[in-house]
């Protein structure tokens, strides 16, 4: 496609009619200069806020932060493996619950819902009013139904079934956007060989859609282990030298822990702060690789 | 054809050769019904909010009524004697929300502009997820900078008086307006990606520059999916919480200079909420109360930004 975007370059060869000014307009090249800037402009921050982190955290990320408890009167002993099991406790929790509720209700928006019927379009236009809900809103939902009304206190338990809610409007949306891509010729091929429609999704179209699940879930879950807004009013503050062991032991994660280290006013724990954050970020950065590797592997185009 | 298909069917007197399934599949209708509850799934979180947000909500405002509360300009429920003025908390998140709004918005559509109209393909595919990261990381992570490295910052190149104090809304607002770009800016390139080629053609044929296409052609073509972008990095910002939690300290009196400390709604609900405060006392309604107010304010934007949203795709796609 010869895009009228090069209109402003000179064409090369001489014998053609030159359409456009020779030289580009100082306002153009200005502008150009602009919008790069901009864009510039938020990876610089980024770039400073990774170098300045890691620089920061870099003399306590050894082996203490992984293998010791918190230690208020001790930071020179301090380390976040309470923080770090927490976060995989709750983590998988949370992917237990999430994952298939969200796929499932993508299923039945994608498959089965008659767009026409009021309470299937209040659905979605739910789904989309929940996912710019603030955090810390489903903090309270927590606290007042999930902790109080069921009873289950301020448990493992009770943070995950909050994040799972919390990141359930992702996982749904990923997971439509997957199912949606997979080709009508597959379900009707499908059809008319005669399966039921559960058979078609069941063996042709959840199939196929799986690497976009995939993908979408794990980035889902990326959000999940750094949100601490929510599990703040969840008692996930308390000072915790152990490990979870059941589903509804005390815990704390990493986001939390980091949290509590900054308002620590020793300058020894602003640098374990930094070195947790170092660690949170090297398990977003793998997750977010191992999804992008599925999707360049496993993605079919149509 | 119907009708001479049947008269054929019934004259025969085989059975009828009727396309519907012969009797019910109760199990494909069981595995409907499980589907349909995971999607009342997200009905029930609605209702969930908004049933634990309701009672406590409704004891707060029995003992504190509607004019000390929404006109009052002190907000320190948890001193003695207590002050229920929400002012304060209003004022704290309106100026953090309109420096972030500051620093995303022109960034963000900027950097919206470049990738949708003047990056080449390859080109946008580098810049485009190095973007999102900034989305990615997590809030805490972003306080901590705020705190730690942009205050500083800002205090040691500030050229006239004081300066900002440690605990601030300027540098809190920077960095949550950073982190709001990518939101601004991938909201409004999917709105400039909607706009047809054809109109963008037609302006080039008529001898417009590439920037007069962007600013008076694609643009104004995009405009309902900018705002609505604009809208919901609004509402991102009113409801984040712990950029402010961690870097903007508490402030209890009405407060709009940003260079000293405030106090955002959510922040409060943070701070106050932390503890493990009884479920009968005072300060867990006041918590709530405030909840339910942030809920309400989020609520009224997103309503907005879907409506826009709709308003885009409806003319263009």
């Amino acid at each position: 496609m010869t895009s009228p975007a090069e209109v402003g370059i000179p064409p090369r060869d001489e014998r053609a009619v030159r359409l456009g000014p020779t030289r580009r307009r100082p306002a153009e090249v200005l502008f150009h200069g602009l919008l790069l800037t901009s864009l510039i402009i938020g990876l610089i921050f980024l770039v400073t806020l990774l170098v300045y982190v890691v620089a920061r955290g870099w003399p306590r990320l050894d082996a203490r932060l992984w293998e010791n408890f918190n230690s208020i009167r001790r930071p020179e002993r301090a380390g976040a493996q309470a923080a770090i099991f927490g976060t995989i406790w709750v983590m998988g929790l949370t992917a237990l619950l999430c994952l298939p509720t969200g796929i499932l209700a993508a299923i039945y928006m994608e498959e089965y819902a008659d767009k026409t019927k009021w309470w299937n379009r209040a659905i979605e236009l739910n789904l989309q009013n929940l996912a710019a809900v603030p955090s810390i809103v489903y903090g309270i939902l927590g606290l007042g139904i999930i902790a109080r009304q069921f009873g289950l206190g301020t448990s493992i338990i009770t943070a995950a079934i909050t994040l799972s809610l919390l990141v359930l409007p992702v996982v749904v949306v990923a997971s439509r956007e997957a199912i949606r891509a997979v080709p009508s010729t597959i379900r009707d091929g499908s059809l008319a060989l005669g399966a039921t429609k559960w058979q078609t999704i069941w063996k042709q179209i959840l199939p196929a859609a799986i690497p976009g699940i995939a993908t979408g879930s794990i980035l889902a879950l990326s959000r999940a282990i750094g949100e601490a807004a929510p599990l703040l009013l969840l008692g996930a503050v308390t000072f915790v030298a152990f490990n979870p062991d059941s589903l509804t032991s005390a815990y704390t994660v990493l986001p939390i822990q980091i949290y509590d280290w900054i308002r620590q006013s020793r300058e020894e724990f602003q640098v374990l702060a930094a070195a947790a954050i170092v660690i949170l970020l090297a398990i977003l950065l793998l997750m977010n690789s191992v999804a992008i590797y599925i999707r360049n592997r496993y993605q079919k185009r149509w | 054809m119907t009708v001479a298909a049947e008269q054929v069917s019934t004259a025969s007197g085989a059975p009828r050769g009727s396309l519907r399934r012969s009797r019910p599949r109760y199990g494909e209708l069981a595995i409907q019904a499980v589907l349909l509850l995971a999607a009342l799934v997200s009905i029930g979180t609605t209702v969930g909010i908004v049933y634990s947000l309701i009672p406590p909500t409704i004891d707060f405002f029995r003992q504190v009524s509607f004019a000390e509360f929404f006109t009052g300009g002190s907000w320190a429920p948890l001193f003695e004697p207590p002050t229920y003025g929400f002012l304060p908390l209003l004022a704290g998140t309106l100026v953090i929300t309109a420096i972030a709004v500051l620093v995303a918005v022109p960034l963000g559509l900027l950097a919206a502009i470049y990738l949708s109209e003047y990056a080449r393909p390859g080109l946008r595919k580098t810049f485009k997820p190095l973007l999102e990261i900034l989305a990615g990381i997590p809030t805490v992570v972003y306080g901590f900078f705020a705190l730690a490295f942009v205050t500083p910052l800002l205090r040691g190149v500030w050229p006239v008086g004081e300066g900002p104090a440690i605990f601030n809304g300027l540098a809190a607002g920077i960095v949550m307006g950073v982190m709001i770009i990518p939101t601004v800016a991938s909201l409004s390139e999917d709105a400039m990606a909607a706009v047809p080629q054809s109109l963008r053609d037609g302006a080039f044929a008529l001898g417009s520059t590439k920037m007069v296409v962007s600013l008076r052609v694609v643009v104004p073509a995009a405009l309902s999916g900018i705002v609505a972008a604009f809208v919901l990095g609004i509402s991102r910002a009113i409801g984040e919480t712990m950029i402010v939690t961690i870097a903007s300290g508490i402030s209890t009196e009405v407060n709009w200079n940003p260079l000293q400390a405030m106090q955002t709604m959510t922040a409060f609900i943070a701070q106050a909420g932390s503890g493990d405060i009884p479920v009968q006392s005072f300060d867990y309604k006041t918590v709530f109360a405030v909840a339910a107010v942030l809920f309400v304010i989020t609520f009224l934007i997103n309503a907005l930004s879907i409506r826009l949203v709709r308003k885009y795709r409806e003319v263009y796609e």
